[in-house]
């Protein structure tokens, strides 16, 4: 005969199951303006916290798997852009950007900006990952670069940041959650497959964040902010263009 | 279920409600699906694929089909003439996919929590071993039209075809839906393994669902010449 699950059983199982969400639930979800789709992307967001591994990482493959690699987007910010941005970041590639520096601004300690010759002396991190890209095609990469945590504790984030905002000189701008700026692969990559980052794969520094699909991983950075509420860089950032926030998809 | 006896063939209400509901989302993921896969409609088998490299398949269903704009290719390795390339993109592609792929998932959430409450019914209420499973028995023997006419069964070829539809093609679509995710994959690393990479499962994905299409338009095309009202009205009143 099958066993009836008593009224009790089903009451602390529930209620168990809504305890260990709850706590995993993240504590700041984007903004849905109403949408219907944003409530979906947020529900997804939600459940992937809860529910996953936090610090999961994704496959690393071998150099043999490296393959093609389109460049999409912008691919030289030097001629895109406004006038203005456009000659800076000439100005700086000329000279192999040794003038360009990296903001790190916001809710940290000690604010303070990296040149490229700073961020090339902190520890690095080398891996192989696919590149995911929202149109459906796919493609392999080594990337090597410093764990944007470690460029965090440098910098001594307050304990009210929840999200980290990333700005690019081609003028686009997005963030993520504290989870994934931490997460180990979440670096800040300099070189691709063993040389220089070039400028139509984001010179001299982007971001990769391999749990989530390849738009999030903002090339040309500028200026990264530490922030407490969410922002995702207002009418530069994906929600106002109309793209997920979230995309570990 | 069905519940059978001569003059009554009525689906239980669980049954109707699911049925529509997931009729609803997955008409909303292949109207969807085809708006994501109009931005990069080529199909690769493999871990990886893109535009410089060879294609499985393409589909001619938007402006990107063999689009090549692409600038001329450099080598990633200078000491690999034969190797990976890099290109930059010359010419915008029709890419207005976010609002699709935000509303495939959220029809994928409405299907996959009716689908759960569905499958764990179709158990728990012998639904499946009744009506659904094509049984031993019947394919040994089976059953005569006559028998049939009263009983109102489904016939053994329905039951295979809902069988192949329930229990294999749903599962397998979002088995490799699940594999497109880099959140997902990461904690779950068999699922690349199982369908043999990311790309491999987006094309299994695909195919999939066309056979589920296929399904659909049988399906239908059966509703409609088996009485389409009295078939409409067991799927819904239930009478």
């Amino acid at each position: 005969m099958r066993r009836k699950v008593t009224r009790r059983e089903a009451l602390v199982t529930g209620l168990a199951s809504v305890g260990g969400f709850a706590l995993r639930y993240p504590r700041s979800l984007p903004p849905t303006y109403g949408s219907l789709l944003r409530m979906g992307d947020n529900l997804t967001y939600a459940a992937h916290r809860a529910l996953l591994p936090q610090q999961a990482l994704v496959k690393e493959y071998g150099e043999a798997d490296i393959t093609s690699f389109p460049a999409i987007g912008t691919t030289n910010p030097g001629s895109s852009g406004t006038p203005e941005r456009a000659r800076d970041y000439s100005r700086m590639e000329s000279a192999s950007f040794a003038e360009w520096t990296l903001s790190v601004e916001g809710l940290v300690g000690r604010p303070r900006t990296f040149s490229l010759a700073e961020l090339r002396q902190l520890p690095s991190r080398t891996q192989i990952t696919r590149h995911t890209c929202e149109e459906g095609w796919a493609a392999i990469a080594q990337w090597t670069g410093v764990p944007m945590g470690a460029i965090l504790d440098a910098v001594g984030i307050l304990p009210a940041a929840r999200f980290v905002v990333s700005y690019s000189y081609d003028d686009f701008a997005n963030s993520i959650d504290m989870l994934d700026a931490f997460h180990p692969q979440t670096i800040l990559a300099y070189r691709m497959n063993g040389r220089d980052l070039s400028v139509p794969h984001g010179a001299p520094l982007r971001l990769r964040v391999e749990r989530q699909l390849g738009y999030k991983g903002l090339k040309y950075l500028q200026r990264l902010v530490v922030t407490n509420e969410f922002d995702d860089g207002g009418t530069k950032g994906d929600l106002a263009n109309g793209w997920a926030w979230y995309t570990g998809i | 279920m069905l519940v059978s006896g001569p003059f009554m063939h009525a689906h239980a209400v669980w049954v109707r409600v699911s049925h529509w509901i997931v009729t609803a989302g997955v008409l909303t993921l292949g109207y969807t699906g085809f708006v994501i896969l109009m931005a990069h409609p080529r199909l690769y088998w493999g871990d990886a694929g893109n535009d410089l490299t060879p294609a499985l398949i393409e589909l001619p269903i938007s402006r990107n089909y063999q689009h090549g704009g692409w600038a001329a290719a450099t080598p990633l390795f200078e000491d690999r003439a034969a190797g990976p390339v890099s290109a930059n993109r010359t010419y915008n592609i029709f890419n207005k996919n976010g609002w699709g792929r935000s509303l495939h998932f959220l029809a994928a959430w409405i299907v996959v929590l009716s689908s759960g409450v569905y499958f764990y019914l179709g158990v728990a209420r012998g639904h499946f071993r009744a009506d659904i499973w094509p049984a031993r028995a019947a394919i040994v023997a089976p059953q005569s039209s006559a028998d049939r006419q009263v009983r109102r069964d489904y016939s053994l070829q329905q039951k295979w075809v809902y069988s192949l539809v329930v229990f294999v093609a749903a599962p397998v679509i979002a088995l490799t839906g699940l594999t497109m995710s880099p959140a997902v994959t990461a904690a779950f690393p068999l699922l690349l393994r199982a369908f043999g990479g990311y790309e491999s499962a987006r094309t299994v994905h695909f195919f999939a669902f066309v056979a589920v299409a296929l399904f659909l338009i049988v399906h239908v095309v059966m509703v409609v010449r088996s009485g389409f009202r009295r078939q409409i009205r067991s799927m819904t009143v239930g009478v």
